[in-house]
């Protein structure tokens, strides 16, 4: 069992906790990933590492409720525990093998979206660390969906903050955000990074190769043990079939199919949604005993 | 003797009653029939049976003991050479091994040796002694890495030898394939595989759940931490797909991810546990090993008509004959000589059919079974909305790629000699990560000769 040590609201429906894992904390890296079951009867849940501390033995983990299992997580206290806590999964980040002279070199700028903003980080401190300043693009619906902004900016060399509806920074969508950089404000950039939901990777993804960008997407995708054995991850990348939990997560956005990989995403929808009523209606239920 | 010309028959759940349900199919001998079948073996001087078992279990003793209602001595004399009869007993193909060299098989029906130790080892879980054992400690560790059959057996002779022994798995749940890939109908999980894997607790053995070697530790962080050896039983856990057109669409599953979702997150119930899994109409399964076996029968279970796809014919088969036998009892339809080509899809990216050739017998091929060839112009679909890949697996890259000087061969499985050393001293290895893809026993008999390899490593170090 391991028990969380910390749990904050982040914004509405995601949520931050510190999960005592020191085997997983002693191991992981930037751009990995967990497996995590809530309860004995949960699913094994993949959520990428937000940030990670040795010393304490933590990982920490960001969680946006979308099903039963994730409202299941969300709904744990500080002091109680999750059943299974497994990892890290999946390559770490590319760059952490790099020559860090060379990496000092390069202009790198990160794209994240929602929640995604939390796998990013983590990303962005471990350049900060080894003096490689590196730009950030949060977007969000909302102000009010706009989460770690205040950790970004702390080890961010830019942040650029675009909301759908304008309420803070740019007004419009990342893509839009990322194409004033470099077409009016003259910004250059190497490589860019992108973690998000797929439907925005895919936009991020169009929009830097038509501007000539290298770039890597961290994949979401469905998974139930993460280590190789399932095949459910499975993507097409360059035409090639890979697992985003043991060849990726993180692979060339441009070579990704990211229509087939949301496609796939989608294969439980309905079951998923016809579960979460039934326990929403169920916690109503209970309420009303009371 | 009349009784020695038919073999008494096993009591089985109906079939129509079973093809809807996740139950054991067969119920094994209760006493008289176990003893009845026990009293049919002639005891041979020179017991074909012990030699044809991986194992050599010492089968005509314990069937002895049986007779004589001794079924401590009996479970006593298989413990000698197997730690998992009850598994065994279930999941074996005896037809091909102790029961396909008796005897009485040559003129009448084989001994029912699988289910005689299924009942033995029934009994030792119902009825044995479980008493925590006491081993004097020789002070040395050993880190065992995969709780398969392998590993446990690794694990369990290490512990009576007095080694401080911890086995390391990846998932959740004790028991490798033995959790995730056998389905409950076939071998029950809480029942049999977690008492049997209890005995081996009882041993002194400890377990660390959710480890993955080669990300969480590494075999040199295990070194670190003060393991004289390591024993990697990590298994063939790596799916095969065939490569054809199709095979990411929507409804395309793995049987390994259509059987994980169901034996390990029990997604055959769904009121109790959260872990969705496809429930098909119409489900084609293509292979014919234990494993599509299993994808096929729990397909039915789920609700779907189901087929075996298969391109040789039913006498290649490399399914134990008892599976083939259920399946077809529980209404599985088998097209044989049938190679899928490509998987077709309706407008929103699931399946709609399975595009498949027609196929042949030709010359035997190294297998010696006769390969099959393409009949042109025999192309024809199969509508089905779910497609379930049964074509074997191969071992995961991820503990030889994390440790240095250990060894692959071209298949990608671990090079180890017939005693387990591996090519990086203190690392030994067996069962499906150094074979590929075969049976509970040969894992386990690979673990107990692992384990006699790792004593002779440590006392001569």
């Amino acid at each position: 069992m391991y028990e969380i040590l910390r749990k904050e609201k982040l914004a509405e429906n995601i949520y931050l906790m510190d999960i005592h894992a020191p085997r997983v904390a002693a191991s992981a890296h930037p751009g990995q990933f967990i497996i995590l079951r809530s309860t004995p009867e949960g699913e094994r849940i993949p959520l990428t590492i937000s940030d990670y501390d040795i010393e304490r033995g933590t990982v920490q983990i960001v969680v946006q409720t979308l099903g039963v299992s994730t409202l299941k997580l969300a709904e744990k206290e500080v002091g109680e525990c999750v059943e299974d806590f497994a990892g890290p999964l999946g390559r770490p980040s590319d760059f952490i093998y790099e020559n860090i002279e060379e990496l000092k070199g390069k202009k790198l700028l990160f794209i994240a979206g929602g929640v995604g903003t939390a796998p990013v980080y983590p990303q962005v401190k471990w350049l900060k660390e080894h003096g490689v300043d590196a730009d950030v693009i949060i977007g969000a619906k909302t102000k009010s969906l706009l989460i770690l902004t205040d950790e970004m900016r702390a080890v961010a060399g830019n942040l650029y903050i675009a909301t759908d509806d304008g309420s803070e920074g740019f007004h419009g969508m990342v893509t839009g955000c990322l194409k004033k950089l470099v077409e009016e404000d003259g910004k250059k950039y190497d490589t860019v990074i992108t973690i998000g939901p797929m439907i925005m990777m895919k936009f991020v993804s169009l929009t830097t190769k038509e501007l000539g960008i290298p770039t890597i997407a961290s994949l979401n995708s469905l998974m139930v043990d993460g280590t190789g054995m399932c095949g459910a991850c499975r993507v097409s990348v360059g035409g090639k079939t890979k697992f985003t939990c043991v060849d990726g997560p993180e692979f060339d956005a441009h070579e990704v199919d990211f229509d087939e990989a949301m496609r796939r995403s989608g294969q439980y929808r309905d079951e998923e949604q016809r579960r979460l009523e039934k326990y929403k209606d169920h916690k109503c239920r209970i309420g009303l005993d009371k | 003797m009349a009784n020695i010309i038919s073999r008494t028959p096993v009591r089985e759940q109906d079939p129509a009653q079973r093809a809807a349900n996740f139950e054991e199919v067969c119920y094994g001998f209760n006493v008289e029939e176990a003893q009845r079948e026990a009293s049919r073996c002639l005891n041979c001087r020179n017991p074909r049976c012990v030699q044809a078992c991986p194992v050599n279990i010492q089968i005509p003793n314990f069937i002895a003991e049986v007779v004589a209602g001794n079924y401590q001595q009996a479970a006593d004399i298989i413990a000698e050479d197997s730690l998992l009869p009850s598994i065994c007993g279930r999941v074996c193909p005896q037809e091909s091994q102790c029961e396909g060299s008796c005897i009485l098989g040559i003129k009448h029906e084989p001994v029912a040796i699988g289910k005689l130790e299924r009942f033995v080892g029934d009994w030792q879980l119902e009825n044995g002694k479980k008493e925590t054992a006491q081993i004097e400690p020789n002070g040395k560790k050993v880190a065992v890495v995969g709780s398969g059959p392998a590993g446990l057996a690794c694990a369990a002779d290490l512990a009576k030898l007095g080694y401080e022994v911890t086995v390391f798995e990846a998932l959740h749940r004790l028991g490798g394939v033995l959790s995730y890939g056998i389905p409950e109908f076939r071998l029950p999980k809480e029942r049999i595989v977690a008492r049997e894997i209890e005995k081996v607790s009882r041993l002194g053995v400890k377990f660390e759940k959710n480890i993955i070697v080669g990300r969480t530790v590494t075999i040199d962080s295990l070194t670190e931490e003060g393991f004289d050896a390591v024993f990697v039983g990590s298994g063939a856990g790596l799916p095969k797909f065939m490569g054809i057109p199709g095979e990411n669409l929507n409804g395309v599953f793995s049987a390994n991810e259509f059987l994980t979702r169901i034996n390990l997150m029990g997604a055959f119930a769904p009121e109790e546990n959260d872990t969705p899994v496809r429930r098909g109409k119409k489900v084609a399964v293509v292979g014919g090993g234990n494993v599509a076996m299993d994808a096929v029968r729990s397909a039915k279970r789920l609700g779907a008509e189901a087929y075996i796809v298969y391109r040789r014919s039913e006498a290649e088969l490399p399914a134990r004959v008892e599976e083939v036998h259920h399946a077809k009892e529980e209404g599985i339809e088998f097209a044989m000589l049938t190679n899928p080509v490509s998987i077709e899809a309706d407008e929103k990216g699931w399946v709609r059919a399975l595009r498949c050739v027609k196929m042949e017998l030709g010359e035997p091929d190294e297998s010696g079974r006769r390969s099959p060839v393409e009949v042109a112009g025999s192309e024809f679909e199969i509508e089905c909305d779910t497609v379930i890949m049964a074509l074997g697996t191969s071992p995961n890259p991820l503990i030889a790629s994390t440790t240095e000087g250990l060894e692959r061969n071209r298949r990608g499985c671990l090079v180890a000699t017939e005693e387990g050393a591996t090519t990086r001293e203190g690392v030994f290895a067996g069962g499906d990560a150094v074979t590929g893809a075969a049976t509970v026993i040969l894992a386990m008999g690979a673990g107990r000769k692992a384990a006699k390899a790792i004593h002779e490593y440590l006392n001569n170090k």
